[in-house]
């Protein structure tokens, strides 16, 4: 009976099978954050504290650890109390490891936002005008584009915007988080990649999606030019777009420690390079945690909205 | 320009930067490591043709040696990757069933981790240096060699050719070895191609965040980092490690494309 019921629900069918799915890609993750700290080198609470740390201070910060229990105990305690909202508490900072990222998040997922945005708004005028004049200059060009933007790392991308735009004409801020103009050069270094990937993979469902039969029907029966684009051109072609943004949505996340790093942006991404360097590991752990549950989120979630834009998607 | 010109422009590339990083300690003007503080910042000069950095180390040699590092620790982290992803990927292909489930299971898992992000966590933890950047880029990085091998094994293994082997009563060593592999080569090479410039920029990025190779070895990304403070006052610092990464990258990115065409040309 239950299972009649499943399976007239498909929709329902596939979110229990994805969320199933989901449990031991969380489990794996959350392993690799606990591995983390038993790799380093030696006694992990001496690396944090220094060689000079005395005996004392050496045993509280153990046992505030949990690495005086035992391997499976300190396993189970890092569960129960994730489970619980509580990620421990940063060495240096005085303050729980969850608060400090909450205060952070913010301004990651601002910046998170603006260069997806960036990059959805260069990308789609590329791919459009590349797919329109397929084989002309606009083509070429977006081409370039792609192939130059592919091949510039964000650690070098990021200084020398901040030469031509913030040294030399003055235009926009050095660094810091501030209005508009703070957001306008990180946003271009952390979206600059995905926009150059994102109109590579555009132009060519584009420019294979303009050859469908579908679309000659709709240009054939009438359709102004306009619709068939916002209709039938654009819509199955955002499949593809879909499936980059959310694999991309990775190297955005990771891309944020540099740029954060280079702008001094406020957030996780500068916070986590700023843990790393001053040993603080509970930090550590917590940033990379929370950086990599976004990931998966947005990844399941990806799954979801398939089927919006496609309905020709299945669940079964 | 067609598919051959940029294979060519890309291969030539690749071999000169190949050839300059191998010589580097004939080519380049100085040692990388010579310090000489009455030159400091110095933007051109005929002595240092790409100037000098802080401590009036000579850039153009630093370059040179800094390449040595990139593609080694790109070379390094490509072919353990391809290694473990041939393995592991002919194994889940080969033997299918709960193996395949195991393997690929695990896969999934360290694929919905951001690669560059564990490889930063676990230089963090391990500390910096070259065999580490290369374990950390590998964690993830043989991934994608498995999950290609798997899926072209599981299309090559139906074809008539691997059936009469097994029929003959070859072993499944010897089937993978010389009947699967030989096939694999195109896609594993076009795929090694792309991976070597991501390792390259990984490479690249955990210097910049003074988690590759340690001080005062030239890479390029630490040079970049290093160069940062001095933005104003001396631009080339960032400016030559940043072309050298994005010449690499590029020609690498226009070898993988072209071979890549070819292949698809040739599977049409």
């Amino acid at each position: 009976m239950n299972r009649q019921a499943d399976d007239s629900n498909p929709v329902k069918h596939y979110l229990i099978q994805r969320l199933l799915f989901l449990l031991p890609t969380l489990l794996g993750a959350l392993t690799l954050v606990f591995v983390l700290i038993h790799l380093i080198p030696g006694d992990p609470v001496e690396v944090m504290l220094g060689e000079t740390a005395t005996s004392a201070d050496k045993q509280e910060l153990r046992r505030n650890l949990g690495l005086d229990q035992p391997l499976l105990t300190q396993y189970r305690n890092f569960l129960t109390n994730l489970a619980a909202g509580d990620l421990g508490r940063s060495l240096y900072e005085q303050a729980d490891v969850a608060e400090i990222i909450g205060a952070r998040l913010p301004a990651t997922l601002q910046l998170a936002l603006c260069a997806m945005i960036a990059a959805l708004a260069i990308s789609f005028s590329l791919a459009i005008l590349a797919a329109v004049n397929r084989g002309r200059w606009p083509d070429r060009g977006a081409l370039l584009f792609s192939l130059f933007g592919l091949s510039l790392p964000n650690f070098w991308l990021g200084p020398l915007l901040m030469i031509a735009f913030s040294i030399q004409l003055g235009w926009t801020p050095v660094s810091g988080r501030g209005g508009i103009s703070h957001l306008v050069l990180p946003a271009l270094t952390l979206g600059l990649g995905m926009a150059a990937i994102l109109t590579r993979i555009l132009r060519a469902s584009l420019l294979q999606v303009m050859t469908d039969d579908f679309v000659r029907t709709a240009r054939a029966k009438g359709l102004p030019e306009k619709q068939v684009w916002l209709k039938h051109t654009l819509r199955n072609a955002l499949m593809s777009v879909i499936t980059i943004m959310s694999l991309q949505f990775g190297a955005l996340l990771a891309g944020s420690l540099i740029t954060e790093t280079i702008f001094s942006w406020p957030g996780i991404g500068r916070l986590t390079v700023q843990a790393i360097q001053t040993r603080d590991y509970p930090l550590v752990q917590g940033c990379v945690l929370v950086i990599a549950l976004s990931y998966i989120l947005v990844n399941f979630l990806t799954d979801l909205l398939y089927k919006l834009v496609d309905p020709r998607v299945s669940y079964e | 320009m067609n598919n051959k010109l940029w294979l060519a422009l890309g291969a030539g590339i690749l071999l000169v930067l190949a050839v300059s990083a191998l010589f580097a300690p004939l080519i380049a003007p100085h040692h990388p490591l010579r310090q000489s503080l009455s030159e400091d910042l110095i933007a051109y000069s005929a002595d240092h043709p790409l100037g000098t950095d802080k401590l009036g180390r000579d850039i153009l040699s630093r370059v040179l040696h800094g390449g040595r590092i990139s593609l080694l620790v790109g070379v390094s982290t490509v072919t353990l990757s391809l290694a473990i992803g041939l393995i592991v990927g002919s194994m889940s292909g080969f033997f299918g069933g709960w193996i395949d489930q195991l393997l690929m299971r695990l896969v999934d898992i360290l694929v919905a981790f951001p690669g560059i992000l564990l490889a930063i966590a676990f230089t963090a933890v391990l500390g910096p240096g070259l065999d580490h950047v290369v374990i950390a880029l590998c964690l993830i990085g043989w991934t994608s060699y498995a999950r290609l091998v798997r899926g072209e094994i599981l299309a090559l293994r139906e074809r008539e050719f691997v059936q009469a082997a097994r029929a003959l009563g070859c072993r499944p060593k010897r089937i993978i070895w010389h009947h699967l592999l030989p096939n694999l080569l195109p896609p594993l090479l076009i795929q090694a191609t792309f991976g070597l410039a991501a390792a390259i920029v990984a490479e690249g990025s955990l210097s910049f965040l003074g988690l590759g190779v340690e001080p005062p070895t030239p890479s390029w990304g630490s040079m970049l980092n290093d160069g940062r403070q001095f933005l104003l006052v001396a631009p080339h610092l960032t400016t030559y490690p940043g072309l050298a990464i994005m010449i690499t990258v590029l020609a690498l990115n226009l070898v993988g494309d072209a071979l890549q065409e070819r292949l698809t040309a040739r599977n049409r």
